[in-house]
């Protein structure tokens, strides 16, 4: 698949996360999930969530041009 | 017993910073960035150790004992997406720009970056001034943890000057390794103990479900998020870790990388981290608001040693207070060796020695200021009432609102140095205002004043960017590279 739109793809899931991070659905809801309140344990969810997202983030849209750039201009 | 466990603790944490001093190199790099030389996990550490202030701790479970579980949701999930973005976006690039012209603080970066003195002056001043209550956040938690935790017999201000004491034995003597080493140790002393303490209370009351059900039967508000908190402001708050991107620490941890690469652990393991840390925090301060249900204000910053007191004394709780103790010591440790590097490089350096200071100085100016800077801030911990998450918040608003000029400065060309001087300009002047008349909140949706502020700072910066003359080929050229 096209680097470029894997990267916008990415972006895109980062801004829906985003959104989600918004629960507006679970606001007066008490009910424990696994003995969290479930406003709770959702959010527990979206930061497991978020890590996923940003390892395939770091693992397919690195900036790799940094490292060289760098490297060149502290050699020269 | 408990004041024995806190000493060896703290004398540990001497030793490790001391043990840094081995691998000084007597530069002026690596008394302030460690040479550059850290890898994936020293980074990670010290990046969230710095983060992670009295804050996190004590005024995520103070805060939540009032306000209920969405405290988490406002401040540690939101943090867990947006602050590993902005190392993603920005830390890679100004590590990268560090790196290239040898930068050792913020303001070398957005001095030359907008090729103005005047600008590096306004931001020395402005970023100064935020800092100081930032610290000061750490010094009240340190003090008053310790006075708690030893029913009284270390008194605030004996807590405090040990505190400040020991952070300014290991910060002057190892600079930024020894801070880095001893930040690498309290991270894990405190996850280890933060986890320990929550295991340990909810055992004693029967599990997590048992022990929400004590808090359902009497504060069942604090389960949910009701009219506690407004879905505009979960909204709004998620502009407050924008800060990491304007913070001199941070910028100054980013300085510290063997290698770009070096931050992907960071990236992917910090919202992770965030939730180890906060889910006891926030947990303990709904569960304490059973057994201590009159604490008002400010007084529930004290609810988790509180807890620890009742459910964990004797040896455990010295423990537990240690680790309390190290997520307040590893931010203060960062904060200060920032406003000591900025005070070196950026006033003395700068304005007195022509950026032509030598090595020995450059420590030396360093360790004064370092000095100078906790000394200050201990004796405002003094004078200073405030709820520890309040004053927390304001310093992030101010921060998080001056994003937009980081942004400006890394990813466009065409900004230039009046229409970073009008966002900081707009920043102060909203900054005050908000903060003088006490808005906690704008109008009754619940927008924080950090939405406002980032809104006019970003364009204020557009707009007088746009018609003021666009910056020099030659800086240009420096900070923007083609292909």
């Amino acid at each position: 698949m096209n680097s470029r739109i894997v990267q916008w793809a990415l972006y895109t899931g980062l801004f829906v996360l985003y959104l989600l991070h918004n629960d507006l659905w679970f606001w007066n809801d008490s009910r424990l999930v696994l003995g969290l309140p479930i406003g709770l344990f959702y959010h527990v969810c979206f930061s497991i969530v978020t890590a996923v997202a940003l390892y395939l983030l770091v693992k397919f849209t690195w900036p790799r041009h940094l490292e060289a750039e760098s490297e060149k201009e502290s050699a020269s | 017993m408990t004041i024995i466990v806190i000493f060896i603790y703290l004398a540990l944490v001497l030793a490790v910073g001391t043990l840094s001093h081995k691998l000084f190199r007597g530069t002026g790099e690596d008394y302030f960035v460690a040479s550059r030389s850290f890898g994936p996990f020293l980074l990670l550490m010290s990046l969230f150790g710095a983060n992670m202030t009295a804050f996190a701790i004590l005024g995520a479970s103070g805060e939540a004992y009032h306000e209920g579980i969405g405290v988490f949701a406002l401040m540690a999930s939101s943090s867990g997406l947006v602050i590993p973005c902005v190392f993603y976006f920005i830390g890679t690039r100004l590590w990268a720009l560090g790196k290239r012209h040898g930068y050792l603080s913020q303001i070398q970066y957005f001095r030359q970056r907008y090729d103005s003195d005047a600008l590096g002056l306004v931001l020395f001043v402005v970023i100064a001034a935020l800092m100081i209550p930032y610290i000061l956040v750490g010094l009240m938690g340190s003090g008053l943890t310790l006075n708690q935790i030893t029913d009284g017999k270390l008194p605030v201000w004996l807590g405090g000057l040990l505190v400040c004491g020991v952070t300014l034995g290991y910060v002057t003597y190892g600079g930024m390794r020894g801070t880095v080493w001893v930040n690498t140790f309290q991270v894990l002393i405190f996850m280890t103990f933060g986890l320990a303490a929550f295991w340990v209370i909810f055992k004693k009351l029967g599990g997590l479900e048992n022990g929400m059900a004590m808090v359902a039967a009497k504060h069942p508000e604090l389960l949910i998020r009701g009219d506690k908190i407004k879905p505009l402001e979960l909204l709004s708050y998620t502009c407050i870790p924008l800060s990491v991107g304007m913070f001199p620490h941070i910028f100054l941890h980013w300085l510290t990388a063997r290698r770009a690469e070096t931050f992907r652990w960071t990236v992917v393991f910090y919202p992770l981290c965030i939730a180890i840390v906060w889910i006891p925090s926030v947990l303990l301060g709904v569960l304490g608001s059973v057994d201590f249900p009159d604490l008002k204000g400010p007084a529930a910053n004290s609810v988790l040693v509180n807890m620890i007191g009742l459910y964990a004394p004797g040896i455990l709780a010295g423990f537990l207070a240690a680790g309390v103790l190290s997520a307040i010591m590893n931010s203060v440790d960062s904060q200060t060796l920032a406003i000591s590097t900025m005070f070196t490089q950026d006033i003395v350096c700068h304005y007195r020695f022509n950026d032509k200071m030598t090595e020995k100085q450059e420590v030396w100016f360093g360790r004064l200021f370092t000095f100078a800077v906790i000394a200050a801030t201990y004796l405002l911990s003094l004078v200073v009432n405030r709820s520890i998450f309040k004053i927390s918040v304001w310093t992030f608003s101010g921060f998080a609102a001056m994003f937009p000029v980081v942004v400006a400065a890394v990813f466009w060309k065409r900004s230039t140095k009046y229409g970073a001087l009008a966002s900081i300009a707009s920043v102060v002047i909203l900054w005050i205002y908000f903060f003088t008349s006490g808005t906690e909140t704008i109008g009754t949706g619940g927008v924080m004043p950090v939405a406002v502020m980032l809104l006019v700072s970003a364009a204020a910066l557009i707009v007088v960017s746009l018609l003021s003359k666009p910056p020099a080929d030659h800086v240009l050229q420096k900070f923007f590279h083609q292909g």
